[in-house]
Formats: structure tokens, sequence, C-alpha cells
């Protein structure tokens, strides 16, 4: 190790400190003399410039040379790092409110999102399963406490209990994956994995490991035999720590899921293609068919976050350069669209929590049409129609699921996406045809911001993609080349 | 496949001892006098005065539990450092303190939260 390899751990190193800061504030005299939203943001700045000036930096060096080659920053971990401090940045804006209501100490809440930053963005730049697993702990632990904030709403503390015992479980699934594939290869560095494995032609222990590996991956993005947590953790978080476990530590989990199969396995790719395509299109049916029922709009979300798992796992499965692209272009678009729809459902705020059920949208058109059209437009978005991003992201989706042989898993998708615009819409439909009964919009200004920020995004990057598409190439290529085996080559 | 077989005779014979000795051999051999004092969940000399689960007990001890969890830890780190103390030289040094730190900082907070102080 030397000085050198700092640089790559640079931002990561300001935002742990920042974080820790964070942490003691309230308890020395910090506490009365700033506030703690502004330090969070100052701090979420200074590690997006430092992580710029870092990747600036680094390209002369060996990409995966970081502390004896465990951590990577290539341009698939920058692009991942930097959705990732937008997305806590935004969630920071939607917490304001959460917080002056509840009276919770806002500095611990704000350090909790930074540790889980922290492990989001190891895990983006791990090359190493023990990087990577490391990363995906601190992530969930700090979910954990978020999800039961609400210290004194019964829902909440049930849901971080649920939350915690399956997300241990899951993580222990997990651990003995990543053990078997050591015990296979004598190694956890990603490609050095792919190196050994290229020797090995067909090992039950190893294919035993993949497959604990994928269902302990599957639970962390929610994926369909997995996914029972996410109604009830959803439903049960506050709404800021929902939006941020339904975008930013999903990214996440889809960033490490992408790495792994795509630097690691690709050689065994016939081997677990099979069994993850099952799980997509069980996600996708699962998913939409259960979010047709719904009445509770945190419920329904959850549901359908569960399909989108499922659309995700497609690109990953199919294993070529559009599959690549599209698990990418997905991730950045869903955030904006779900962010989005968070940030609506904060300011229909009722009673302590925010507008719960689909009928607390009745009438949103008359009361304030600009918010009614933006709902509108998020909800197009995730269901994938053309004038919006969601558009875009489903297309590579659904085009490398094709190109890769896997034509039936595509129809299932388009199926399924046909149902799901079914319950987008009856969201629409109380919006636009039916009548209000309370007349209460209370839209702090950092909503507004949040929300005309993902809706004008939603509109332009489904608009004029090509920006979007080429950024997504560039960071996807470094990846895609260090697998080097592709589905053809395996054949 | 025969090193299997062996661990299996090994599992087999683990788990038959406790299940001979609780289910089988005990009820046939020990003495059974069974009264009212035999049967307390405490068998002390002082009278229980209520039952066990008419109880509190103190969510301090979880805290007792979790703060040794910690440090527990921190053990299991140190002892490895300080074995391999001289080969590690200063790079081994700073990152133990910077270990130390992160935990530390934890212990400031819980301290000055006043979790620590109950009594």
């Amino acid at each position: 190790m030397s000085l050198n390899d700092l640089i790559f751990l640079l931002p990561e190193i300001i935002l742990a400190t920042g974080a820790s800061l964070l942490l003691i504030a309230p308890v020395t005299g910090l506490r009365d003399s700033i506030s703690a939203k502004w330090a969070m943001i100052a701090l979420l700045i200074i590690t997006a410039g430092s992580l710029l000036a870092c990747s600036w930096a680094v390209p002369g060096m060996e990409q995966t040379a970081g502390f004896a080659r465990m951590f990577a920053l290539d341009a698939f971990s920058i692009f991942f790092k930097l959705l990732f401090l937008f997305v806590v940045a935004i969630v920071v804006l939607l917490s304001d409110d959460f917080l002056r209501e509840s009276r919770y100490s806002t500095w611990e809440y704000y350090s909790l999102l930074g540790f889980a930053l922290c492990g989001m963005m190891f895990m983006a730049s791990g090359v190493h399963l023990a990087t990577i697993y490391i990363g995906l702990e601190l992530l969930s632990l700090s979910s954990y406490i978020l999800a039961g904030y609400y210290k004194n709403e019964q829902k909440s503390t049930e849901a971080a209990m649920k939350y915690f015992v399956l997300g241990a479980v899951s993580s222990a699934i997990l651990l003995y994956g990543i053990s078997l594939i050591y015990g296979v290869c004598g190694t956890l560095n990603l490609l050095d994995i792919a190196r050994a494995l290229s020797t090995v032609v067909s090992n039950d222990a190893l294919m035993f490991g993949v497959i604990l590996l994928a269902c302990g991956l599957c639970f962390k993005i929610a994926a369909a035999p997995f996914h029972v947590w996410t109604p009830d953790v959803y439903e049960g978080a506050p709404t800021p720590i929902t939006a941020f476990l339904s975008t930013g530590s999903k990214a996440a989990a889809f960033a490490i899921f992408v790495r792994i199969f795509y630097v690691a396995l690709p050689g065994f790719h016939l081997d677990w293609s099979m069994v993850l395509a099952t799980v997509a299109a069980l996600s996708m049916i699962v998913g939409n068919l259960a979010a047709i029922t719904q009445e509770s709009v945190k419920r329904l979300l959850a549901y359908s976050s569960i399909a989108h798992a499922g659309y995700v796992l497609m690109g990953i499965v199919a294993m070529n350069v559009m599959g690549l692209r599209g698990v990418l272009v997905y991730s950045f678009v869903y955030v904006f669209a779900n962010l989005g729809i968070w940030s609506i459902v904060l300011m229909m705020k009722r009673h302590e929590y925010a507008g719960e059920k689909v009928s607390d949208f009745e009438g949103l058109h008359s009361r304030s049409p600009f918010w009614a059209f933006s709902m509108f437009v998020f909800l197009l978005s995730l269901g994938g129609i053309p004038p919006t991003a969601g558009f875009i992201g489903k297309y590579f989706l659904f085009y490398a699921a094709v190109q890769a042989g896997f034509g039936w898993l595509a129809i299932i998708a388009v199926l399924m996406s046909a149902v799901s615009m079914f319950y987008y819409l009856r969201i629409v439909v109380a919006m636009y045809l039916r009548d209000g009964k309370e007349a209460d919009v209370t839209a702090s200004g950092a909503l507004k911001f949040v929300a005309a920020v993902c809706v004008v995004a939603t509109i332009v990057f489904g608009v004029v993609p090509n920006d979007l598409i080429d950024q997504v190439s560039s960071s996807a290529k470094g990846l895609h080349n260090k697998g080097a085996v592709t589905r053809n080559a395996t054949r | 496949m025969a090193n299997y077989s062996v661990l299996l005779v090994a599992a087999l014979i683990v788990l038959s001892v406790p299940v001979l000795t609780l289910f089988i051999i005990t009820p046939l051999i020990r003495a059974s006098r069974a009264n009212k004092v035999k049967l307390e969940p405490y068998e002390c000399g002082v009278p229980a005065s209520s039952l066990a689960f008419d109880h509190r007990f103190s969510v301090r001890y979880f805290l007792i539990a979790v703060l040794f969890i910690v440090f527990d830890v921190e053990t299991v780190f140190l002892f490895p450092w300080a074995i391999r103390f001289k080969q590690l030289g200063l790079f081994g040094a700073v990152e133990m303190a910077v270990f130390l730190a992160i935990l530390l900082i934890g212990y400031f907070y819980a301290w000055k939260r006043k979790v620590l102080s109950w009594v």
C-alpha cells in the first residue's frame, strides 16, 4: 500500500470522516452553531468534488490497483457513485419535513445516511468479494436503523425488525456462497476468480456457491422468491427512507450484482442464466400481479419495485453489451421517476404518514394540476411509455433479452408491463377523474424542487437520451472488456 | 467419498450423545423424588417471590451485551496486530490507530448521550 492508494479512497475517507463528525456533533458544541441539513449537503458536495478530482487523477494508474486490487475507481463505479450521491442529496431534501415533525434527532439521521452512502460507494467500487460484502453490510446496518427511525410508531419498529432479521439471514447466505466460491477458486478478487474458473469445466460446489450468492443478492434487490420483506418494510419505514431504500440501496445492489456476474462469472453464464431468468420472470409476475389489489400507495410501489427488479435482472441474464447498458440506464431513469413519485407522496401528507391510500390522490388535478401532471409523468416512466425516460431503459433491457435468446423472458416482461400500466393508471384515474374530499397539498420548497427536477429529468432523458446513452456506454465499456468472455464465447 | 462417510459417522455419534443422555439414560437411572421445592426453577433455598415472566429485566443488560461485543471484536483485531507488530511496522500502527479512533468515536457518542450512566 502506498499513498497513491489513498487517492482511490479519498472520497470515501472524506465521507466517513464527515459522517463521524455528524454523529458526534450533537454531543459537542457544534449542535447549535450549524444546521444538520446544510452540514450534510456540504459534506455531499465535498465528497462529489473529491470524487471527480480523484477520477481525473486516477486514469494513469492501473484501475484495479487500489488496496491490493480490492478497490477500483473505474468509469462504472464513478457512474454509480455520482448516482448514489444524487439520491442521498435528494433524500436529504425529502427528509426535511419528516425530521421537523417527528422531532427525532436530525444529526444521527444524516450521519446514518452518510454511512449508508459510504457503504454504497464501496459496493460500487469493490472488485473483491470482501470489499463488496463489507460495503453491503455497512449499507444494510445503517438502513435497518433508518427504517426504524419512527421509534414510537409500531409499524416502523416492525419494519426495522423484519428488515434486520431477514437481512441478517440473507447476508449469512451470501457469505456462505462467497466462502464456497473461495473454496473453489482460492481467491476473492473478481478478476482472479474469472481466471481461476477459465480452467474449471463444471463444479457442483461452485454452482452451489453461485446460487447462494445469487440468493443473497436477490434478497437485496427484492427479487421474487426473496421479496416478502419489501412491502412491510417500505410501508413501515419513514417515507424518505422508503425512497432511499427503493432507489439508492437498490441501485447499489444492482451495481454489485452486475459486477460480480459480468466480471467474475461470465464463463458459467450458461449455468446461472437460466436460474436468474426464472427469478426475473417470477419477480415480474409476482410483483405486478400483487400490486394490482393494493390500496396503500407505499405497498403498491413496493410491489412495483419488485417487478422492476425483475426487469433489471433481464439485463444481467442477457449478459451482453446491451444488457449491461440497460442495467445502468434503467437504474438511472428509475431513480428519477421513483424519487419524483415519493416527493409527490410526501406532498400529499395527511396525518402522521404521507399520502398513504390511492384514494388520497383523488382530485389532485383540480387542486394542483402541475403536481398531478408530474405524478402522471413519473407513473408513465415507471410503466415505460415512450416520451418518458423509462421507455429508454426498458427498450435496452428488452432488446438485450431478445438479442441473447431470451425471447420468452422479453414476452413476459412486455405482458407484465401492460399489467403494470393498469395499477399505475389507477392512481392517474384517481387524480384526474375523481373528486377530492380534502384540499391539503402541503408542499415545502424542497419537495417542490425535487419533484420539478425529477419531472424535467424524466422528460428530457426520454426525449433526448443521446447524452445519457453515450455516458452509459463509456461507463459500461470498461466492465465488459474486463469480463472479456461474452455469451457467444462460451458457446 | 470415504472421508465424508467418516464425517457422517462422527456427526451421528455427536448427535447421539445428548439424545441418549437427556432422553434415555438419565430418565432410566435417576432417582425420581419430585416435590414442590425440587420443581422450582431455582433450587436455592429461598422461596421464589413470583414467576419468572412477571418480571421485567432492565434493557441495560442489552446495552452491556452490545458494548461487550464492540470491545470483544476490537480485541480480536488487536491480537493479530500485536503478534505481528514488528513486521507491520508504522503502517500497522497507523491502521490500528485509525481503527481504534473509529471505535472511540462510537464510544464517545454513547458516553455523551448518557447511555452509560444509569445508577
